[in-house]
């Protein structure tokens, strides 16, 4: 047990292991990290040995959960060490105590690069482990073409190159561009004959995750995978070592199978048919045995097969075998089985035939919602609701609503909201939609938030045949002892617009109502007792001929909060108070709230929101946006009135979402929406930034509970603005505001290779370019920041003359918050400041968007930074005599600016100041190459000499081999020169027909968006 | 892809964190903390998986000790919960009956078990010869 001859730190370990109390193990710690401290001091007096040791001790202090902000330093420098023993320590503890965002480790890239390519295998193996681990984004770009080197290298041992292959594939992650997809397809096929399992197994995973992001490029792999499916699981043919329980490595077949299932379909009929006797034998020959292992294994091989047959849309009969065999599952005890069964029942939900058959199980199901685990109740839950359709929605709203009252805490809010969105999206009235949230509120009132509450007087105010029976219902659960708040709320709300509707009721005359909600009064806080008075402001105004007795009452009440402490409050008490003495006039001021506009449903905006990060895109997320092309025809036909899809919660599958839709949209659609009230909600809550998703780390998300706070709001302010009615706003400006300044994003992206290039509420053009001589790839990534689908997708490219250009094909739709990437070519034929405008356009429900983008593929992405030697420039610059080739000219007009600035500026331009040529201090001078087929390679010169008393002009000369490139040359610098984007701009000016008294476009008021709009 | 892996004791106690993501310190205690609380109460008769955060947790105790992997949502648990268990195997094959003391006092050994057996959050070999081999190849090198 001793740790090979490492004394000290076995001791060390006892040590800590006899600490009676975390006390003594916090001195004990303290006393070593001293003792570590001051030996690191005097590195020279330590031994290899001894810092070996050391950094041991460290780390072992840090799994103990101690902070160690030291000797990160010694553990990189023992990666440089010569001997094994020393490096492998530093190989480990490096990797254990850094991560890649540390700068310690970007020090390091050397040393580890070095391991990889010298001869030493041992060292070799721990380079690739370390990169593979910790490896960032800079070791992507400096180790990918050595790491694919050692993958495919014939005389590396196995041993070498699975460690490659996983290397590569964390670099992959890190970076995609690192793998070109043209030169590296071949070889990933190739890779899948290897006979080593080790090997086979290791790249398989990168396989997969490379088919995740871009099928197309591997087709070649599709009947790999199928014999190596067919050698496993038919076959057998594996070595002893690889089975498990004997089971010929579940691993290997489970990844296998993954990766079959990012290929949209296997079309080469014997590869299917291969394919399906393999599925089908796995399907079939999977049973129930006692070792609690190989049942794993061999059920973890089946889930997956189950997996595939699903996506590859296998005849009906199959299909019917796999839901017979889920419907086996959730009856069996087993845990994890049941949990399985549900989870892929779940997903089997997008199989369009067998719904039906799944309905069958509801009462199943039903039970293992009361399961006493809670990661069953959750797949319970998540299945009932994605089976939920008009059908059943009554038996399983009220199923999940009588749970509730015996639902633990951890399940009551996605209970509530689960029940309350299949309420929404399938009720089969409104008056049963209405219950239903009142019963929710009235059993976990803490668990309905705002947004539900809105959405029942959403739909209350507007349909009329709703509001005698909505007035009905609040008025009834006033009367229960103890309510909660909302509920409160809620029925204040309705009975304050609607209680005149009930006035011949018994127990419903004004007074009556006013009483007993003024009752509650005591018990609410602020935000209630606001509603309430505005209820009471309400019900005077329907109560005529008045009545002079419940006048005083409820003025006495507005005097009373006339003084109140919280501004609301006292607002509206005074408002209310002078308001309600006016008489008649208080008809017209206070009148019936108007029709709210249609929009989507904030809940289930929410539901959407919590969507999980993976390393691969979901397998069945990308199906679903297959499908979702496929299905176009039905999006189309979708009555397009401005209410969007409902989207997926989870794993629901697409044809029930676009039944969610239809009833979605006909629920809406009572509402014949007069768009008489400013819709104070953003249209979507922007996701933070697209682009950024897909180029940051992969970490692991905060938790989801934080929303959007920002629907919450919502109606409150509706409420608020228009209680007083003052004057109804005309239906917003209909056009799509774009998010920033699109002059200064472009000017920015003239001088840098990445960033946005547009932006609006829906959607963000993202842009990523790479110039190497007169050739460019620019790579738009268009994301779709909303939950519904974005269709009718254009994209033009308008070339200048002078540019080829050609863009991959665009998609027609972009699925609900996915990301589409357009490889744009560009080829530089001649010298020439005309600039290529992308025409972008694409719908929103009916809206059409377009706007026309420039696109940053200017005349300085083509110039090359050179700096040449006086040597070289004076002879050039002789040799360029005059016109055409040299042209001079005194610009005016300058923005003034340092003359270091100035320098700055050209250098980002690609024009490098050569400093010390012009011994005149106020002098510029700057070579370049301009690349374009037609010159070639071209150096051009630049000289500038500026006026220290009169910054605002200076004189320019250019000169070049091509009298068209310095003539165009000289035009573009100057233009740099006199029109420099001034980098705070206010955002946007508001178009004119919008109203002043409209807030401003929510894309404004989002912080987010502002700041977007500032940098 | 396993974002980390974590062996924990009863009591809470790290006996290996290995992190395939990047992760700051302050949330990697607050990933211990939540991960152990998250396993250490549940049922034996329970499943294996547990939701954490918008990933999963899949784990296995083995007498006092936890280990817990996390993966996407989307991952294969069996195979993951099966992982766990072969890299038990493993160790149990290495100590010839591994016990939580055989990986305090050897933890060293235990991360470079991990190393040829997961990388990149990936399996990297599911031999338990092959690794077993390489471990007596490594020890002679020392």
């Amino acid at each position: 047990m001793a740790l090979s001859g490492m004394r000290g730190l076995s001791v060390f370990i006892s040590d800590i292991r006899n600490c009676q109390n975390k006390e003594q193990e916090r001195l004990r710690v303290d006393k070593e990290l001293g003792n570590v401290r001051t030996r690191f001091k005097n590195e020279k007096g330590l031994t290899p040995y001894e810092k070996k040791k050391y950094v041991w001790k460290m780390l072992y202090i840090y799994m103990l959960g101690y902070d160690v902000d030291f000797g990160h330093m010694e553990a990189v420098s023992l990666l440089s060490a010569p001997k094994y023993p020393e490096k492998q320590v530093g190989y480990i503890v490096t990797s254990c105590l850094l991560n890649e965002n540390h700068d310690f480790l970007r020090i390091a890239i050397n040393a580890v690069r070095n391991d990889i390519i010298g001869r030493n295998e041992t060292f070799q193996c721990l380079a690739l482990t370390l990169a593979g681990n910790i490896g960032g984004r800079e070791f992507a770009e400096s180790l990918a073409p050595d790491v694919q080197k050692l993958l495919i290298s014939s005389s590396c041992r196995p041993l070498v190159r699975k460690k490659a292959a996983l290397c590569l594939l964390r670099l992959y992650r890190k970076n995609p561009d690192v793998v070109n997809v043209d030169g590296w397809s071949d070889r990933m096929a190739q890779l899948l004959d290897e006979r080593d399992m080790g090997v086979l197994t290791s790249s398989m995973s990168l396989l997969v995750s490379l088919v995740s992001n871009n099928h197309e490029a591997y087709w070649s792999c599709v009947p790999k995978c199928v014999k190596i499916l067919e050698r496993l699981a038919r076959n057998q043919d594996v070595p002893q070592e690889y089975t498990y329980y004997g089971i010929p490595s579940p691993w290997l077949q489970v990844k296998t199978m993954r990766a079959l299932q990012y290929f949209p379909t296997v079309e080469d009929p014997n590869t299917r048919r291969s394919l399906f006797e393999v599925l089908q034998r796995i399907l079939m020959g999977t049973d129930v045995v006692k070792n609690v292992n190989k049942n794993n294994a061999s059920h973890a091989v089946l889930f997956e097969a189950l997996a595939l047959v699903m996506h590859l849309d296998a005849e009906k009969e199959m299909m019917s075998q796999c839901v017979a065999l889920l419907g086996k599952f959730i009856a069996v005890r087993e845990p994890n089985i049941r949990y399985l069964g549900l989870e892929n029942m779940t997903r089997m939900l997008m199989v369009a035939e067998v719904q039906d058959i799944i309905k069958r199980h509801q009462a199943q199901i039903i039970t293992s919602l009361k399961d006493p685990d809670i990661s069953i109740r959750r797949r319970a839950l998540d299945l009932l609701y994605g089976m939920c359709d008009v059908s059943n929605a009554k038996d399983i709203v009220e199923e999940l609503l009588q749970y509730l009252t015996t639902a633990d805490f951890a399940m009551r809010e996605e209970l509530s909201l689960k029940a309350a969105i299949l309420a929404e999206k399938f009720a089969p009235d409104l008056s049963w939609y209405v219950d239903v949230i009142l019963q929710l509120i009235d059993k976990a009132g803490d668990f309905v938030s705002d947004d539900i509450w809105f959405r029942v007087v959403h739909f209350v105010t507007n349909n009329e045949d709703l509001q005698p029976y909505a007035a009905l219902k609040a008025r009834e659960y006033l009367d229960k002892p103890a309510i909660h708040e909302t509920m409160v709320k809620v029925s204040a709300y309705l009975l304050g617009e609607y209680s005149h509707l009930l006035a011949r009721r018994p127990g419903c005359s004004p007074k009556e109502i006013f009483n007993i909600i003024h009752e509650k009064l005591p018990t609410v806080s602020i935000s209630t007792i606001a509603i309430l008075l505005s209820t009471y402001a309400k019900i005077l105004m329907h109560t005529q001929p008045p009545d002079r007795d419940l006048q005083s009452q409820i003025w006495a009440v507005f005097s009373k909060y006339e003084s109140c402490i919280d501004a609301e409050i006292q607002q509206r008490a005074v408002e209310y108070h002078a308001l309600s003495m006016k008489g008649a006039a208080l008809m017209d001021i206070l009148a019936e709230m108007p029709k709210f506009p249609e929009r989507q449903s904030p809940l289930i905006k929410k539901a959407e929101d919590s969507e999980a990060d993976t390393a691969e895109q979901s397998a069945i997320k990308l199906r679903a946006q297959q499908q979702n092309s496929n299905a176009l025809v039905v999006t189309d036909q979708r009555p397009t009135n401005g209410a969007q899809p409902a989207g997926q919660l989870g794993l629901v599958k697409v044809p029930i979402l676009s039944n969610a839709d239809q009833s979605a949209a006909e629920i809406v659609s009572h509402a014949n929406g007069a768009l008489t009230v400013v819709d104070p909600q953003p249209p979507s809550t922007p996701s933070p930034d697209l682009l950024g998703d897909l180029l940051g780390p992969l970490a692991i998300e905060g938790p989801t509970g934080a929303a959007p706070a920002s629907v919450a709001s919502g109606l409150e302010g509706g409420v608020d603005a228009d209680a007083l009615a003052i004057a109804p706003i005309e239906e917003q400006a209909n056009a799509v505001q774009p998010i920033g300044d699109i002059a200064e994003r472009f000017h920015a992206l003239c001088l840098k290779d990445s960033g946005v290039l547009y932006e609006d509420p829906y959607i963000q053009i993202g842009l990523k370019a790479e110039w190497g001589g007169h050739r460019g790839r620019v790579v738009l990534f268009l994301g779709n920041k909303i939950t519904s689908p974005l269709n009718s997708v254009q994209a033009l490219i308008l070339p200048p003359s002078h540019l080829k250009m050609e863009l991959s094909l665009v998609p027609e739709t972009i699925p609900p918050r996915a990301q589409v990437q357009c490889p744009l070519e560009v080829m530089n034929l001649q010298p020439s400041r005309d600039i290529a405008v992308l025409d972008f356009s694409y719908k929103f429900g009916t809206q059409l968007v377009n706007v026309k983008l420039r696109l940053p593929a200017v005349l300085n992405k083509f110039l090359q930074p050179i700096s040449v030697s006086a040597e070289e420039f004076f002879p050039q610059w002789r040799s360029l005599s005059g016109p055409p080739l040299k042209l001079q000219e005194v610009v005016r007009g300058v923005r003034p600016m340092p003359l270091a600035e100035m320098a700055n500026l050209f250098n980002s331009l690609n024009l490098i100041v050569c400093p010390g040529l012009d011994p005149n201090p106020n002098n510029l001078v700057a070579s370049t190459t301009f690349y374009s087929e037609s010159t070639r390679a071209m150096l051009c010169l630049i000289r500038t000499e500026t006026d220290p008393a009169d910054r605002t002009q200076l004189r320019m000369t250019v000169a070049s081999g091509d009298p068209t490139l310095t003539y165009e040359l000289k035009e573009f610098v100057k233009e740099q020169l006199v029109n420099i984007p001034v980098p705070s701009r206010p955002p946007l000016a508001m178009p004119s027909h919008i109203q002043p008294t409209s807030p401003p476009p929510s894309a404004i008021s989002d912080p987010g968006a502002l700041l977007a709009g500032l940098l | 892809m396993i974002r980390f892996i974590l062996l924990q004791n009863r009591q809470g106690k790290t006996r290996l964190a290995k992190y395939y993501i990047s992760l700051e310190e302050s949330e990697k205690h607050k990933v211990e903390y939540e991960v152990h609380r998250l396993v250490v109460n549940r049922d034996p008769k329970f499943t294996n998986f547990v939701e954490f955060r918008n990933h999963k947790v899949i784990y296995r105790r083995y007498a006092g000790l936890f280990f817990s992997l996390c993966v996407d949502i989307t991952d294969n648990e069996l195979a993951y919960l099966e992982s766990i268990h072969l890299f038990v195997e493993i160790l149990d094959h290495f100590f010839s009956n591994v016990c939580e003391l055989d990986l305090v006092f050897n933890f060293h050994k235990v991360y470079l078990i991990l190393d040829e057996f997961i990388l990149a959050g990936e399996l990297q070999e599911t031999s338990k010869k092959a690794i077993i081999e390489r471990m007596g190849e490594l020890e002679k090198q020392e």
